[in-house]
Protein backbone atom coordinates (compact mmCIF):
# COMPACT_ATOMS: atom_id res chain seq x y z
CA UNK A 1 0.00 0.00 0.00
CA UNK A 2 1.23 3.50 -0.75
CA UNK A 3 0.49 6.68 1.13
CA UNK A 4 -0.44 9.43 -1.28
CA UNK A 5 -0.38 13.19 -0.75
CA UNK A 6 -3.62 15.17 -0.96
CA UNK A 7 -3.30 17.39 -4.05
CA UNK A 8 -6.40 19.63 -4.18
CA UNK A 9 -5.06 22.20 -6.65
CA UNK A 10 -3.43 19.77 -9.09
CA UNK A 11 -6.49 17.56 -9.00
CA UNK A 12 -8.87 20.47 -9.52
CA UNK A 13 -6.72 21.78 -12.40
CA UNK A 14 -6.38 18.34 -13.97
CA UNK A 15 -10.13 17.86 -13.60
CA UNK A 16 -10.74 21.20 -15.34
CA UNK A 17 -8.54 20.05 -18.26
CA UNK A 18 -10.59 16.83 -18.49
CA UNK A 19 -13.70 19.01 -18.63
CA UNK A 20 -12.20 21.27 -21.33
CA UNK A 21 -11.39 18.21 -23.45
CA UNK A 22 -14.95 16.91 -23.02
CA UNK A 23 -16.46 20.26 -24.06
CA UNK A 24 -14.13 20.59 -27.07
CA UNK A 25 -14.95 17.07 -28.29
CA UNK A 26 -18.66 17.88 -28.14
CA UNK A 27 -18.09 21.23 -29.90
CA UNK A 28 -16.05 19.72 -32.74
CA UNK A 29 -17.19 16.13 -33.35
CA UNK A 30 -20.42 16.15 -31.31
CA UNK A 31 -19.26 13.17 -29.30
CA UNK A 32 -19.29 12.23 -25.63
CA UNK A 33 -15.83 11.94 -24.02
CA UNK A 34 -16.32 8.41 -22.72
CA UNK A 35 -13.16 6.33 -22.56
CA UNK A 36 -15.03 3.02 -22.70
CA UNK A 37 -17.08 3.95 -25.78
CA UNK A 38 -14.12 5.48 -27.62
CA UNK A 39 -12.01 2.36 -26.99
CA UNK A 40 -14.76 -0.13 -27.90
CA UNK A 41 -15.40 1.69 -31.20
CA UNK A 42 -11.67 1.72 -31.95
CA UNK A 43 -11.77 -2.09 -32.14
CA UNK A 44 -15.18 -2.24 -33.83
CA UNK A 45 -15.50 0.99 -35.84
CA UNK A 46 -18.54 1.84 -37.97
CA UNK A 47 -16.30 2.87 -40.89
CA UNK A 48 -12.83 4.21 -41.70
CA UNK A 49 -13.43 7.81 -40.57
CA UNK A 50 -15.00 6.52 -37.35
CA UNK A 51 -11.81 4.57 -36.67
CA UNK A 52 -9.57 7.52 -37.57
CA UNK A 53 -10.95 9.99 -35.01
CA UNK A 54 -10.84 7.34 -32.30
CA UNK A 55 -7.22 6.50 -33.17
CA UNK A 56 -6.33 10.23 -33.11
CA UNK A 57 -7.89 10.90 -29.71
CA UNK A 58 -6.38 7.74 -28.18
CA UNK A 59 -2.95 8.75 -29.52
CA UNK A 60 -3.46 12.15 -27.88
CA UNK A 61 -4.38 10.57 -24.54
CA UNK A 62 -1.31 8.33 -24.55
CA UNK A 63 0.85 11.37 -25.38
CA UNK A 64 -0.31 13.13 -22.19
CA UNK A 65 2.30 11.63 -19.83
CA UNK A 66 5.03 12.09 -22.48
CA UNK A 67 4.12 15.79 -22.72
CA UNK A 68 4.43 16.07 -18.94
CA UNK A 69 7.82 14.34 -19.12
CA UNK A 70 9.00 16.97 -21.62
CA UNK A 71 7.74 19.91 -19.57
CA UNK A 72 8.66 18.81 -16.06
CA UNK A 73 11.42 16.28 -16.74
CA UNK A 74 9.49 13.58 -14.89
CA UNK A 75 6.86 11.04 -15.81
CA UNK A 76 3.62 11.38 -13.84
CA UNK A 77 3.54 9.12 -10.79
CA UNK A 78 2.00 5.68 -11.29
CA UNK A 79 2.03 3.54 -8.13
CA UNK A 80 0.40 0.13 -8.52
CA UNK A 81 -0.37 -1.31 -5.09
CA UNK A 82 -1.98 -4.50 -6.47
CA UNK A 83 -0.73 -7.82 -7.88
CA UNK A 84 -0.63 -8.77 -11.56
CA UNK A 85 -3.50 -11.21 -10.99
CA UNK A 86 -5.61 -8.36 -9.57
CA UNK A 87 -4.77 -6.18 -12.59
CA UNK A 88 -5.96 -8.92 -14.95
CA UNK A 89 -9.12 -9.77 -13.00
CA UNK A 90 -9.88 -6.08 -12.38
CA UNK A 91 -9.30 -5.25 -16.06
CA UNK A 92 -11.64 -7.99 -17.27
CA UNK A 93 -14.37 -6.92 -14.81
CA UNK A 94 -13.95 -3.23 -15.69
CA UNK A 95 -14.29 -4.04 -19.41
CA UNK A 96 -17.40 -6.20 -18.97
CA UNK A 97 -19.04 -3.90 -16.41
CA UNK A 98 -18.46 -0.65 -18.30
CA UNK A 99 -19.79 -2.23 -21.52
CA UNK A 100 -23.02 -3.56 -19.98
CA UNK A 101 -23.32 -0.41 -17.87
CA UNK A 102 -22.92 1.77 -21.01
CA UNK A 103 -20.07 3.81 -19.59
CA UNK A 104 -17.47 4.54 -16.95
CA UNK A 105 -16.12 7.41 -14.88
CA UNK A 106 -15.58 9.72 -17.86
CA UNK A 107 -18.72 8.89 -19.86
CA UNK A 108 -21.25 8.64 -17.01
CA UNK A 109 -19.38 10.42 -14.21
CA UNK A 110 -18.42 13.54 -16.16
CA UNK A 111 -20.29 13.86 -19.47
CA UNK A 112 -23.53 12.19 -18.38
CA UNK A 113 -23.88 13.95 -15.03
CA UNK A 114 -23.04 17.27 -16.75
CA UNK A 115 -26.20 16.73 -18.86
CA UNK A 116 -28.09 15.62 -15.70
CA UNK A 117 -28.86 12.27 -17.35
CA UNK A 118 -30.75 10.12 -14.82
CA UNK A 119 -29.05 6.96 -16.16
CA UNK A 120 -25.60 8.48 -15.61
CA UNK A 121 -26.41 9.77 -12.13
CA UNK A 122 -27.64 6.30 -11.07
CA UNK A 123 -24.71 4.55 -12.79
CA UNK A 124 -22.13 6.82 -11.15
CA UNK A 125 -23.66 6.46 -7.68
CA UNK A 126 -23.77 2.68 -8.20
CA UNK A 127 -20.15 2.26 -9.24
CA UNK A 128 -18.78 4.70 -6.63
CA UNK A 129 -20.51 2.71 -3.87
CA UNK A 130 -19.42 -0.64 -5.39
CA UNK A 131 -15.81 0.58 -5.64
CA UNK A 132 -15.79 1.84 -2.05
CA UNK A 133 -17.21 -1.47 -0.76
CA UNK A 134 -14.67 -3.45 -2.81
CA UNK A 135 -11.73 -1.41 -1.50
CA UNK A 136 -13.03 -1.74 2.07
CA UNK A 137 -13.41 -5.52 1.77
CA UNK A 138 -9.98 -6.01 0.15
CA UNK A 139 -8.10 -3.73 2.56
CA UNK A 140 -9.92 -4.13 5.86
CA UNK A 141 -11.82 -7.43 5.75
CA UNK A 142 -9.58 -9.77 3.71
CA UNK A 143 -6.32 -7.87 4.21
CA UNK A 144 -5.83 -5.48 7.09
CA UNK B 1 -6.57 19.19 -39.67
CA UNK B 2 -9.65 17.70 -37.98
CA UNK B 3 -7.63 14.69 -36.95
CA UNK B 4 -4.90 16.93 -35.55
CA UNK B 5 -7.45 18.86 -33.47
CA UNK B 6 -8.92 15.55 -32.30
CA UNK B 7 -5.40 14.47 -31.32
CA UNK B 8 -4.95 17.71 -29.35
CA UNK B 9 -8.25 17.14 -27.52
CA UNK B 10 -7.00 13.68 -26.54
CA UNK B 11 -3.73 15.28 -25.41
CA UNK B 12 -5.56 17.80 -23.18
CA UNK B 13 -7.56 14.90 -21.68
CA UNK B 14 -4.38 12.86 -21.15
CA UNK B 15 -2.54 15.76 -19.50
CA UNK B 16 -5.57 16.43 -17.29
CA UNK B 17 -5.76 12.79 -16.21
CA UNK B 18 -2.03 12.66 -15.51
CA UNK B 19 -1.93 15.93 -13.51
CA UNK B 20 -5.08 15.09 -11.56
CA UNK B 21 -3.77 11.78 -10.23
CA UNK B 22 -6.43 9.62 -11.92
CA UNK B 23 -3.67 7.71 -13.73
CA UNK B 24 -2.23 6.66 -10.36
CA UNK B 25 -4.08 3.63 -8.89
CA UNK B 26 -2.62 4.23 -5.42
CA UNK B 27 -4.26 7.66 -5.34
CA UNK B 28 -7.56 6.38 -6.72
CA UNK B 29 -7.73 3.49 -4.23
CA UNK B 30 -6.82 5.79 -1.33
CA UNK B 31 -9.77 8.02 -2.26
CA UNK B 32 -12.12 5.09 -1.71
CA UNK B 33 -10.29 3.98 1.43
CA UNK B 34 -12.08 6.30 3.84
CA UNK B 35 -11.34 3.87 6.68
CA UNK B 36 -7.59 3.91 5.88
CA UNK B 37 -5.19 6.43 4.28
CA UNK B 38 -7.92 8.63 2.86
CA UNK B 39 -6.84 10.93 0.01
CA UNK B 40 -9.78 13.17 -1.01
CA UNK B 41 -8.10 14.36 -4.26
CA UNK B 42 -10.41 12.41 -6.58
CA UNK B 43 -13.39 14.49 -5.42
CA UNK B 44 -11.57 17.58 -6.70
CA UNK B 45 -10.93 15.91 -10.08
CA UNK B 46 -14.60 15.05 -10.48
CA UNK B 47 -15.62 18.49 -9.21
CA UNK B 48 -13.30 20.38 -11.58
CA UNK B 49 -14.29 18.25 -14.57
CA UNK B 50 -18.02 18.52 -13.81
CA UNK B 51 -18.09 22.29 -13.32
CA UNK B 52 -16.27 22.93 -16.60
CA UNK B 53 -18.29 20.36 -18.56
CA UNK B 54 -21.65 21.55 -17.20
CA UNK B 55 -20.95 25.17 -18.12
CA UNK B 56 -19.27 24.30 -21.44
CA UNK B 57 -22.02 21.91 -22.57
CA UNK B 58 -24.65 24.61 -21.89
CA UNK B 59 -23.04 26.84 -24.50
CA UNK B 60 -22.02 24.13 -26.97
CA UNK B 61 -25.35 22.29 -27.02
CA UNK B 62 -27.21 25.54 -27.79
CA UNK B 63 -25.45 25.65 -31.15
CA UNK B 64 -27.13 24.04 -34.16
CA UNK B 65 -24.50 21.31 -34.34
CA UNK B 66 -20.83 20.41 -33.91
CA UNK B 67 -18.21 22.09 -36.12
CA UNK B 68 -16.93 19.02 -37.97
CA UNK B 69 -19.94 16.76 -37.95
CA UNK B 70 -23.66 16.79 -38.74
CA UNK B 71 -25.28 16.46 -35.35
CA UNK B 72 -24.55 16.00 -31.67
CA UNK B 73 -24.55 12.30 -30.86
CA UNK B 74 -26.01 12.21 -27.38
CA UNK B 75 -27.39 9.18 -25.57
CA UNK B 76 -31.18 9.52 -25.56
CA UNK B 77 -32.25 6.75 -23.20
CA UNK B 78 -33.58 7.82 -19.83
CA UNK B 79 -34.84 4.50 -18.46
CA UNK B 80 -33.04 2.68 -15.65
CA UNK B 81 -32.60 -1.00 -16.50
CA UNK B 82 -30.80 -3.99 -15.03
CA UNK B 83 -27.76 -3.97 -17.37
CA UNK B 84 -27.08 -0.32 -16.45
CA UNK B 85 -27.15 -0.92 -12.71
CA UNK B 86 -25.62 -4.42 -12.62
CA UNK B 87 -22.97 -3.41 -15.19
CA UNK B 88 -22.07 -0.28 -13.21
CA UNK B 89 -21.86 -2.24 -9.95
CA UNK B 90 -19.63 -4.78 -11.70
CA UNK B 91 -17.47 -1.98 -13.10
CA UNK B 92 -17.07 -0.57 -9.59
CA UNK B 93 -15.86 -3.93 -8.26
CA UNK B 94 -13.21 -4.08 -11.01
CA UNK B 95 -12.17 -0.50 -10.36
CA UNK B 96 -11.80 -1.29 -6.67
CA UNK B 97 -9.71 -4.40 -7.39
CA UNK B 98 -7.28 -2.85 -9.89
CA UNK B 99 -7.43 0.89 -9.15
CA UNK B 100 -7.53 1.80 -12.84
CA UNK B 101 -10.63 3.00 -14.69
CA UNK B 102 -10.63 3.22 -18.51
CA UNK B 103 -10.19 7.01 -18.60
CA UNK B 104 -7.29 6.77 -16.17
CA UNK B 105 -5.59 3.76 -17.72
CA UNK B 106 -5.54 4.85 -21.39
CA UNK B 107 -3.42 7.99 -20.78
CA UNK B 108 -1.34 6.02 -18.25
CA UNK B 109 -0.26 3.75 -21.14
CA UNK B 110 1.99 6.65 -22.16
CA UNK B 111 4.18 6.09 -19.10
CA UNK B 112 5.25 2.79 -20.66
CA UNK B 113 4.62 0.87 -17.44
CA UNK B 114 3.95 -2.84 -17.98
CA UNK B 115 1.26 -2.91 -15.26
CA UNK B 116 -0.86 -0.47 -17.27
CA UNK B 117 -0.46 -2.55 -20.41
CA UNK B 118 -1.55 -5.70 -18.56
CA UNK B 119 -4.63 -3.93 -17.18
CA UNK B 120 -5.58 -2.41 -20.55
CA UNK B 121 -5.15 -5.73 -22.38
CA UNK B 122 -7.47 -7.43 -19.87
CA UNK B 123 -9.93 -4.53 -20.08
CA UNK B 124 -10.03 -4.72 -23.89
CA UNK B 125 -10.61 -8.49 -23.68
CA UNK B 126 -13.47 -7.87 -21.22
CA UNK B 127 -14.97 -5.16 -23.41
CA UNK B 128 -14.86 -7.20 -26.63
CA UNK B 129 -16.18 -10.28 -24.81
CA UNK B 130 -19.08 -8.26 -23.41
CA UNK B 131 -19.81 -6.74 -26.84
CA UNK B 132 -19.93 -10.23 -28.31
CA UNK B 133 -22.25 -11.42 -25.53
CA UNK B 134 -24.50 -8.39 -26.02
CA UNK B 135 -24.73 -9.18 -29.75
CA UNK B 136 -25.49 -12.84 -29.07
CA UNK B 137 -28.22 -11.93 -26.55
CA UNK B 138 -29.74 -9.49 -29.04
CA UNK B 139 -29.73 -12.06 -31.87
CA UNK B 140 -31.34 -14.62 -29.60
CA UNK B 141 -34.05 -12.15 -28.54
CA UNK B 142 -34.72 -11.34 -32.20
CA UNK B 143 -34.92 -14.97 -33.34
CA UNK B 144 -37.25 -15.77 -30.44
CA UNK B 145 -39.44 -12.82 -31.43
CA UNK B 146 -39.59 -14.04 -35.05
CA UNK B 147 -40.78 -17.48 -33.97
Amino acid sequence: MFETVFTPFQSLGGGALIGIAAVLLMATLGRVMGATGILAGFFQPADRSDWLWRAAILAGMVSGPVFILFVTGEMPTVQVPVSTAMLVIGGLIVGVGATFGSGCTSGHGVCGIARLSPRSIVATATFMIATAITVFVIRHVIGG
Amino acid sequence: MRLFITYLIGLVFGIGIAISGMANPAKVLNFFDVAGDWDPSLAFVMGGALIVTMIGYRFVLKRPGPMFSGAFQLPTRRDLDLPLIAGSAFFGVGWGIAGFCPGGALPALGTGRSEVLIFVAAMVAGTLGAKWAQGALKRRAQSTAEV
